[in-house]
């Protein structure tokens, strides 16, 4: 087999960067729109609030499907020992979201159990987030490996440090969400929105200083990465440019503006995720295999390559097409009713 | 006691997997039926069309949700449980199953809500669109997954290099040699357990009375489908059998409980086959139909199971009973459509109450024949999960503790036991109320002040009372 032009390594690590980037954005501020929906004022707003992301919810969650897929196609050797290792993180978050994504459909069919459902699709926006973040934490940590399969306990992901990016991934999710519901409401629902983006945005600001100081501490590498000279030249844009992120999302959230909540948001998701990068690079089992040594076959990157290149744009725009019918503010009589 | 990681995995899986192709095996028909009326509707602008299809999307989106859901199960699996698979055959099945989001998922998603709510907001040729991809994308989707599972059922196109597969050639990859069956095969088959569904709805709603004009039109309609489907889908499977015998022969043997092998061999209608002592009890056959059936001639030759190691058997009578089951689903169908053909030349099909009656019960036929069909071709494949060359033991995940795998189970059990028959009840409720709903006025200007039902507690409540 001939040597590939390009190492499809790095092209791969950037495609599946950006599919499970767009799956914490996207399925992000839906499952944040579940976290919140509870804290709603009455059954009306209740509705809106669901309606504001019923067309769109399952294409969110299909870049989570994506994300495992690509994981599988491009990095097997990640995903067979990543799996195993959060058996039951994974666990929680499938069975969370199931009972979440049938709250759409059964809660406007099944009237005499529409509390019942009101709390599933609550409770499961909730639980299927906090398991990702221990997704995270676990991730972060690491895994125990033994040649090529998973050799640790499968409560291993159980600790302090996870259960913290879990709660803090809760808090973010939610300040997703409440930038959502602050473009697509107005009037009283959208100062509710705003009040709970306020809350979610000071567990968020906690939480991401304390993830940020906390992982240079578990591992030598991800110290000497951020605190060495030059690096921390480079590096300290990151967390200046995330202070003055946080500062706009304060500020636009005590303001009229709509959209900066929502956009600041996403700009600190990105500069978190960016953060994440640098400290694991090149990491994709942490810290034993690379995502050279987890790659599949080149040949296999190279068939996954020629499709993913051609159908992601067609793929984004007519999901952008979608977006675009549903614009404007949520309405009671588009969804379900 | 011992719990075994190993079997509690299977059970898991096909416990999961079992639950979810109930869904595609409905939703992939249903996608089309509803693609098929929105295009009869745009071309002959009879609103019957639209209160069909309007009254099949309501249901479509209930069993796509949970379709959705479950399937997201899935994936996760392979990783979860079957890690050693996963790492042996990434390089194979990985690229099939991720094309398969990126054509088929994508598709469905993108264009699912327009299709479900977005008909006052696009044109009515736009809403066309719509379900036609989320059609298309339910087809798209049978075809890779189908490509992945037949690949490992009938493996080509590879070469094992320490103990992991590598791609010599996608094409004879994907169109491997039971591919274009298992993907016919099924495909007919998602059709024709939609159309019995469709069958026992429009015979529901004619025997109350009501949408009697409604119930008609998808009564005939379905019919027409099904006098194509049901001969053809004989066929296709017959001719799957014939690939079956030449690639899989074992798995043929296990669904004829054969265990010698012979020519001129008989047909065995019931059997108690015994694994271990080698042999069936309690047999009733029919002389050199076997042969004629599996060779297309009298006097042709079938492998029996005793050409095969004893631990390269699937257990037999699993496979031996879910294929009866199957092809008596089938016979069941192909009567239906022979009563329908009668009643239709002698003019009766809409008037003859025991065969409505009849059409009413006859809605799940078409699932249990898809469950029994799989368990046949997966039990089938055992004891590999890629046929002949990897075994089902050496694909589980070696870190997993069958207490583990135990709690996961229950908790799949406990969750699926709840969602699907709410689910069922809730399409039932649907069925209920009949295609009645006025259809949505096309594009308005401005705001709809109307509030809905469901929105307002009060009129809620009042229409209960």
């Amino acid at each position: 087999m001939n040597a590939p032009l390009i190492d499809l390594v790095w092209l791969w690590a950037g495609i599946l960067g950006l599919g499970v980037f767009f799956y914490v954005l996207l399925d992000g501020f839906d499952l944040g729109v579940g976290i919140l929906f509870r804290f709603a004022p009455g059954r009306e707003a209740r509705n809106l609030v669901m309606n504001s992301i019923a067309p769109i919810w399952d294409g969110n969650e299909t870049w989570l499907v994506l994300g495992g897929l690509a994981l599988l196609a491009a990095f097997p050797l990640a995903f067979a020992i990543i799996l195993p290792a959060l058996y039951f993180p994974l666990l929680i978050m499938l069975l969370a979201l199931v009972f979440r994504g049938v709250s759409f459909e059964f809660r406007y069919r099944d009237a005499e159990h529409l509390t019942f459902w009101d709390y599933g699709f609550c409770y499961g926006s909730t639980v299927a987030t906090f398991a990702q973040g221990l997704v995270l934490g676990s991730f972060i940590q690491g895994f125990e490996t033994d040649g090529r399969h998973f050799a640790g306990h499968s409560l291993d992901f159980l600790t302090p440090f996870s259960l913290l990016t879990g709660v803090a991934l809760v808090f973010g999710y939610g300040l997703l969400g409440a930038g959502w519901l602050i473009i697509k409401t107005e009037g009283e629902l959208q100062d509710w929105a705003r009040r709970q983006g306020k809350r979610c945005f000071l567990g968020v600001l906690i939480s991401i200083a304390i993830v940020s100081l906390w992982t240079p501490f578990m591992q030598d590498e991800i110290a000497r990465r951020w605190f060495t000279w030059p690096n921390i030249a480079f590096l300290s844009p990151v967390p200046i440019a995330t202070a003055a992120l946080a500062f706009w999302e304060w500020r636009a959230l005590n303001s009229r503006s709509e959209a900066g909540p929502f956009v600041a948001a996403v700009g600190l998701f990105l500069l978190s995720y960016l953060g994440l990068a640098i400290s694991m690079f090149p990491m994709i089992v942490p810290y034993q295999f690379t995502l050279w040594d987890a790659a599949s076959t080149p040949a296999t990157q190279e068939f996954m390559l020629l499709g993913t290149l051609f159908l992601l744009p067609i793929i984004l725009m007519y999901t952008g097409w979608s977006y675009w019918v549903f614009r404007g503010k949520a309405r009671a009589d588009i969804g379900y009713h | 006691m011992d719990l075994d990681a190993l079997i509690l995995s299977r059970l898991q899986f096909a416990w999961v997997i079992a639950w979810h192709i109930l869904m595609p095996a409905f939703t992939i028909g249903v996608a089309s039926y509803i693609a098929v009326l929105e295009g009869l509707h745009l071309a002959t602008r009879n609103p019957l069309y639209l209160r069909i299809s309007n009254f099949w999307v309501k249901i479509f989106a209930i069993s796509f949700g949970m379709g959705v859901v479950t399937g997201i199960v899935m994936p996760f699996q392979f990783g979860t449980n079957w890690s050693r698979f996963s790492d042996i055959t990434a390089n194979i099945i990985a690229p099939l199953m991720a094309y398969e989001g990126l054509t088929a998922f994508f598709l469905e998603a993108g264009f699912l809500g327009v299709l479900l709510f977005g008909r006052k907001l696009v044109p009515p040729w736009a809403h066309f669109i719509a379900a036609l991809m989320v059609a298309t994308g339910t087809l798209i989707s049978a075809f890779w997954i189908l490509a992945a599972n037949s690949w490992m059922q009938t493996p080509q196109g590879h070469t094992l290099v320490d103990g992991i597969f590598f791609p010599t050639s996608w094409i004879e990859i994907i169109f491997n040699p039971s591919f274009p069956y298992r993907l016919a095969h099924m495909v007919v088959a998602c059709f024709v357990t939609t159309g019995f569904v469709v069958l026992a709805v429009a015979a529901y709603l004619m025997r109350q009375g009501r949408y009697v004009e409604e119930g008609r039109k998808m009564l005939s309609m379905t019919f027409k489908l099904l006098t194509v489907l049901v001969p053809l889908q004989m066929v296709i499977g017959d001719q799957h059998g014939l690939n079956t015998r030449e690639h899989q022969p074992a798995k043929l043997a296990a669904i004829e409980a054969h265990w010698e092998t012979g020519s001129g061999i008989p047909l065995i209608l019931f059997a108690l086959p015994d694994q271990t002592g080698e042999t069936n009890k309690a047999v009733i056959e029919v002389p050199l139909l076997g042969s004629l059936i599996l060779t297309h001639s009298l006097d042709g030759t079938v492998q029996g199971l005793k050409d095969f190691p004893a631990d390269e058997r699937p257990p037999v009578a699993i496979v031996f009973f879910s294929f009866r089951v199957m092809v008596g689903m089938g016979l069941i169908m192909l009567g239906i459509v022979v009563l329908s053909w009668y009643l239709r030349v002698r003019n009766r099909l809409y008037e003859t109450p025991w065969f409505l009656r009849l059409c009413g019960y006859a809605w799940p036929v078409g699932f249990i024949a898809v469950l029994a069909g799989w368990v046949t071709t997966e039990v089938g494949r055992q004891p590999w999960t890629v046929y002949g060359l990897l075994r089902t033991a050496d694909s589980v995940t070696p870190s997993l503790q069958g207490h583990e795998v135990l709690i996961s189970l229950i908790a799949y059990m406990v969750v699926y036991l709840m969602v699907y028959p709410i689910g069922v009840m809730l399409m039932w409720r649907l069925v209920k109320k009949g295609p009645g709903d006025v259809p949505a006025p096309p594009i308005e200007g401005g705001r709809s002040k109307a509030p809905v039902a469901a929105l307002s507690p009060a009129r809620r409540e009042g229409g209960e009372s």
